[in-house]
């Protein structure tokens, strides 16, 4: 066996997207899952208790490992690997939504996005288990059971913090406040959505909605928290158009294979 | 992924049955007989991070079969989306099927999706014995909180368990307490 093979990444056996679409849909589902990995690794060794560093790793790998099929399917329209989707694009170039990219904040801001995002994953994922891509079902399918677990921990949490302390609660608030206005940017249909969802290839996002609501709505308020008014609704990041920190982010997540191209250790 | 692993099959595990007809260059029963071969030498694969268990006891070895272009193929599927000893287990697996055909391929396919419901009795019993707690019931994962079952401590048997934490040292596995004996241990969640 050469070394060369040894380091190889490993990414599911399958053929390509069907259509450029189809490869641009698992491309930004895999930004979702991407750019959330990379901003939970940095409560590595930095939450109140190592099951916490522990729990919050595991959740960010479970990610990283969607985020890897579903840019190696994606990318393979283009003969992009999943390296070159992660490593080597502008930021005008990732299409994640832009709750995900959010600054993690404090403990609280960090879970109660977990909580809406994880919600809002579960319900994505299990409609696309019946999706006619046979990829993106089969990724869907695995990658659901994982998701119910992060839906567990982060509600869990919430619920501690939100019917906490009068700190924790105030933080949890606050956390709410900050976030929830980014969760409109997941529901938001546009023309790839509706071509995909024309297909039967994915679900519109507008229709995840509900679903989602009857999750995280009724644990929210046994966590005694307010749920924000529906307003202000950030978006621009399906597009192209992300936030400030963003550009830090990738930063760091590139430095290394933008130094030394093809570094392998 | 190299090239030569790559694979448009999407035939589930036991359905090899066809394409080994294809083989035309094999009599029926010698190839019938490198296969078992075959599946002989991958199936003592250990896991990386549980070494007392096997990819045949986990059910990461999905199957062994002549692929419709005639070579002879290796089905693994992963634990986890993200877990890293897949690659450590695709290459093991790789090396050692190369051992007895030259020509064999790994290949990993996503569906359907693992679940803890295949690792084998076998598996269950000597994941005891290495003092994670065995798996409770069957069954689907739901997306409810504190409605996890029962799990008995594998040092005491005491079924006055708590979790510390859903996620532990390996994506499979979770973090638990025992309240009587006051061990902590490692239980393999289902999946």
């Amino acid at each position: 066996m050469t070394a060369d093979r040894i380091s190889e990444p490993v990414s599911p056996d399958a053929g390509q997207p069907a259509n450029q679409d189809i490869a641009g849909y698992a491309i930004r589902l895999g930004d979702d899952a991407l750019i959330l990995a990379q901003r939970l690794i940095e409560w590595s060794a930095r939450s109140h208790e190592i099951e916490e560093d522990v729990a919050l790793a595991n959740i960010a790998l479970d990610l990283l490992g969607q985020a890897r099929s579903l840019l190696s399917y994606g990318g393979g329209y283009w003969a992009k690997s999943e390296d070159d989707l992660a490593f080597l694009r502008e930021e005008r170039r990732f299409t994640n939504v832009q709750l995900v990219e959010l600054d993690n904040g404090d403990f609280a801001v960090t879970m109660v996005r977990q909580l809406l995002f994880s919600a809002y994953q579960y319900e994505l994922y299990r409609t696309l288990e019946s999706s006619v891509d046979g990829q993106l079902a089969a990724i869907a399918g695995k990658a659901v059971k994982e998701v119910a677990y992060h839906v567990e921990h982060a509600g869990s949490w919430v619920l501690r913090l939100g019917d906490g302390t009068e700190l924790s609660h105030q933080r949890a608030q606050t956390g709410l406040d900050a976030v929830w206005p980014y969760t409109h940017e997941l529901f938001t249909d546009d023309e790839l959505a509706g071509r995909v969802a024309d297909r039967g290839v994915g679900p519109l996002p507008s229709l995840l909605r509900d679903g989602w609501l009857g999750t995280v709505q009724p644990l929210l308020t046994e966590a005694t928290l307010t749920i924000p008014a529906d307003d202000w609704r950030p978006s621009g990041g399906r597009s192209g158009l992300h936030t400030q920190g963003f550009g830090y982010l990738l930063a760091e997540l590139q430095h290394l294979h933008r130094s030394h191209p093809g570094a392998t250790w | 992924m190299s090239t030569e692993a790559r694979s448009s099959s999407t035939d589930l595990p036991g359905s090899s049955a066809d394409a080994r007809s294809l083989n035309a260059d094999v009599p029926p029963s010698s190839a019938e007989a490198r296969l078992a071969e075959l599946r002989e030498a991958v199936a003592s694969v250990p896991d990386p991070e549980i070494p007392v268990l096997t990819i045949a006891d986990l059910g990461i070895l999905r199957d062994v079969r002549w692929a419709t272009d005639g070579q002879p193929e290796v089905v693994i599927t992963p634990t986890y989306s993200g877990c890293p000893a897949t690659e450590a287990i695709r290459d093991d697996v790789l090396s050692r099927a190369h051992a007895v055909l030259p020509a064999a391929r790994v290949v990993i396919e996503l569906a359907p999706a693992w679940t803890t419901d295949w690792i084998t009795e076998d598996g269950r019993h000597k994941l005891a014995e290495y003092g994670i707690a065995p798996l409770g019931r069957p069954g689907p994962v739901r997306v409810q909180l504190g409605c996890r079952p029962t799990v008995a401590c594998p040092r005491c048997g005491s079924t006055d368990t708590e979790v510390v934490s859903q996620f532990g040292s390996t994506p499979c596995k979770a973090l638990r307490r025992c309240r009587d004996c006051a061990e902590p241990f490692d239980e393999f969640k289902p999946l």
